[in-house]
């Protein structure tokens, strides 16, 4: 078969991927303009529109709360699938997810820290949380380094799984010595994750860092294939992988840092979404990038939405993100299975 | 030294520092369009001199030079116009289909950080049709026999049209029909002006391509040449250490052993 014949068919599958993704992101859409008029005022629901006109208190509660929240909501799960893509090509492993290079243990200690020691302020918890999110990952670099035992991928691995071990072991004596009547349910409830405090300020806060990152990591959507490969391969194909890939694990890791420091630990988004963005479209992540985003943004909002509206009292997110992650999880290894026999 | 497409000057390259060389005192280069095979025996370090070749890895001492300029001169980008690599094994997590991964090799035929477009399709087409792998076109790279792999590597690293292409073993894991086609394949490729550095512990292959051969020795040293001075019996004899024979069979030279 000639060129000629078979660039129709390469031009109709870019075509259906196009398609795809703008389903994904009108779906995205929609789902947050819903989203921002659903919850619980005045009663469990959608609100009206005249409503919010004509309500104060409505407009201030769907502006001044639900909005920072939906859009937090939605950039912290289009930063953890993207962050997870990168880590899974990266690493070649598609079980690892951003957190692991010592930086959810590190932000989870960092949180405890803090809550114990540094007081009640937010704005506290939040820059101990980074700042142990970043220590981790600092740690796990230079252990990496150090490491005399296999190539730099699986030196990686190891000081991640080494230092979050550590961290975590420090986080449970952070909990043996917290007050269990104050304290433990303060951290246990942040170690849940969820979005309840969320204000514009702590928004807006997190922004310099995660909008640079997830722009690096869309600009590399198809770049991102070539360091996925052996070293000298990659770098046959003109890349410089040393570089490149620290470039794209700083961009996945810096963002996934700073949002789990206002959102607490949220497991599972960048875990499986980049599953199923490769169910959908294969391995290639010039597609797979974009779907991963937007399904990792539509996943936690739709999660979120439940968080604050399914019981009167608020639900953590990161329960529900686990629980329907785990049985989407579930579904896919079943639906491979069965895949297979046919 | 006009008219060398890649040349090495005295290069010794190691990879610990107190331990002896790998490669002492190379100095040979490589005239454009020519196919020059390395020998040697196992692990004397003829995929370290691919890699020192590429670029990949830098020499202790010594310079190698890519059209009369230092390897390390040219950009990253420049590079990769200039050379391909198809190594001799490649681990692909992921199930990438042939196309797309074929298409990788347009990279460095892209603008920083682009996107690939049809001219890209269109090379990455011709490329995997030329190794005769359209009908996979699509297929999961993980699902592929290693021959096929073995194709659609040489078919990543036409699609980047280098000048100078080098080959890892490229025909460790093929039958012999397969062998017989990357044969042609790399007669193809000479014909249309590229030149070639691969690596062969297969004789026949050697005399099936090779213009000139670069002998490395076990001690490090090394010596190239046309391949009728050094592709003798006495040569071969001496690195295997094992007796060996050339001999005629049919109009064609064979290696024989016992």
């Amino acid at each position: 078969m000639d060129f000629e014949s078979a660039l129709p068919r390469i031009q109709h599958r870019n075509r259906r991927r196009q398609q795809i993704l703008l389903i994904l992101a009108a779906g995205l859409l929609a789902a947050a303009g819903l989203s921002l008029l659903l919850g619980r005022y005045p009663a469990p629901g959608l609100i009206s529109w005249s409503q919010l006109t004509s309500d104060n208190l409505a407009a201030r509660l769907v502006f001044g709360l639900r909005l920072p929240r939906l859009l937090t909501a939605l950039l912290l799960g289009v930063t953890l699938s993207a962050a997870g893509m990168v880590f899974q090509l990266l690493f070649t492993n598609p079980l690892v997810e951003p957190g692991f290079l010592g930086v959810s243990q590190g932000a989870a200690f960092g949180a405890a820290f803090a809550i114990l020691f540094l007081g009640h302020s937010m704005i506290v918890l939040q820059s101990s949380a980074t700042f142990f999110a970043l220590a981790g990952l600092g740690f796990s670099y230079l252990l990496a380094r150090r490491l005399r035992y296999g190539g730099w991928i699986l030196r990686l691995v190891l000081a991640g799984i080494a230092v979050s071990a550590l961290f975590s072991a420090g986080l449970g004596l952070l909990k043996y010595l917290a007050d269990p009547l104050s304290q433990l349910p303060e951290i246990t409830y942040w170690l849940l994750g969820g979005l309840a405090g969320i204000t514009w300020t702590r928004f807006l806060s997190v922004l310099p860092v995660v909008l640079p990152g997830l722009a690096i990591i869309y600009l590399y959507r198809w770049r991102l294939n070539l360091l996925a490969l052996n070293d000298e391969t990659s770098f046959a194909l003109g890349a410089t992988p040393g570089r490149e890939r620290l470039l794209l694990i700083l961009a996945a890791v810096l963002p996934t840092a700073a949002l789990i420091s206002i959102t607490g630990i949220i497991g599972w988004v960048g875990l499986i979404m980049p599953h199923i963005a490769r169910r959908l479209f294969a391995a290639d992540t010039r597609f797979g990038m974009p779907a991963t985003m937007l399904l990792g943004g539509l996943f936690t909002l739709l999660c979120d939405d439940l968080a604050r509206t399914l019981l009167s009292g608020e639900i953590p997110l990161g329960i529900l993100t686990s629980l329907f992650g785990a049985l989407i999880f579930l579904g896919l290894m079943m639906a491979q299975k069965s895949r297979g026999k046919a | 030294m006009s008219g060398t497409i890649l040349s090495f000057q005295d290069v010794v390259f190691g990879y610990q520092r107190y331990k002896t060389p790998v490669l002492q005192q190379l100095d040979f280069s490589l005239q454009p369009g020519r196919v020059t095979a390395i020998l040697g025996p196992n692990g004397v370090g003829k995929t370290t001199l691919l890699y020192l070749a590429l670029g990949w890895l830098t020499p202790w001492d010594g310079e190698i030079q890519l059209q009369d300029k230092p390897l390390s001169q040219h950009t990253r980008q420049e590079r990769g116009r200039w050379l391909a690599l198809v190594p001799q094994t490649e681990h692909t997590p992921f199930d990438y289909s042939v196309f797309e991964y074929v298409l990788m090799g347009r990279s460095p035929h892209l603008p920083p950080l682009g996107i690939p477009g049809q001219v890209d399709y269109e090379a990455t087409w011709q490329a995997i049709e030329q190794v005769g792998l359209a009908h996979l076109a699509d297929q999961s790279v993980p699902q592929l026999s290693g021959g096929e792999r073995q194709l659609m590597l040489l078919a990543r690293a036409i699609a980047q049209n280098p000048h100078l292409l080098l080959l890892d073993e490229p025909t460790a894991h093929l039958d012999l029909s397969n062998k017989a086609r990357l044969i042609r394949l790399l007669r193809a490729l000479q014909a249309r002006g590229t030149t070639l550095l691969l690596t062969s512990h297969e004789p026949e292959v050697v005399l099936a391509v090779a213009d000139d051969v670069l002998l490395l020795e076990a001690d490090g040293t090394a010596c190239f040449g046309p391949i009728a001075q050094i592709f003798t019996a006495e040569t071969l004899s001496r690195i295997y250490q094992m007796p060996i024979r050339l001999v005629e069979v049919e109009g064609r030279r064979q290696v024989l052993w016992t």
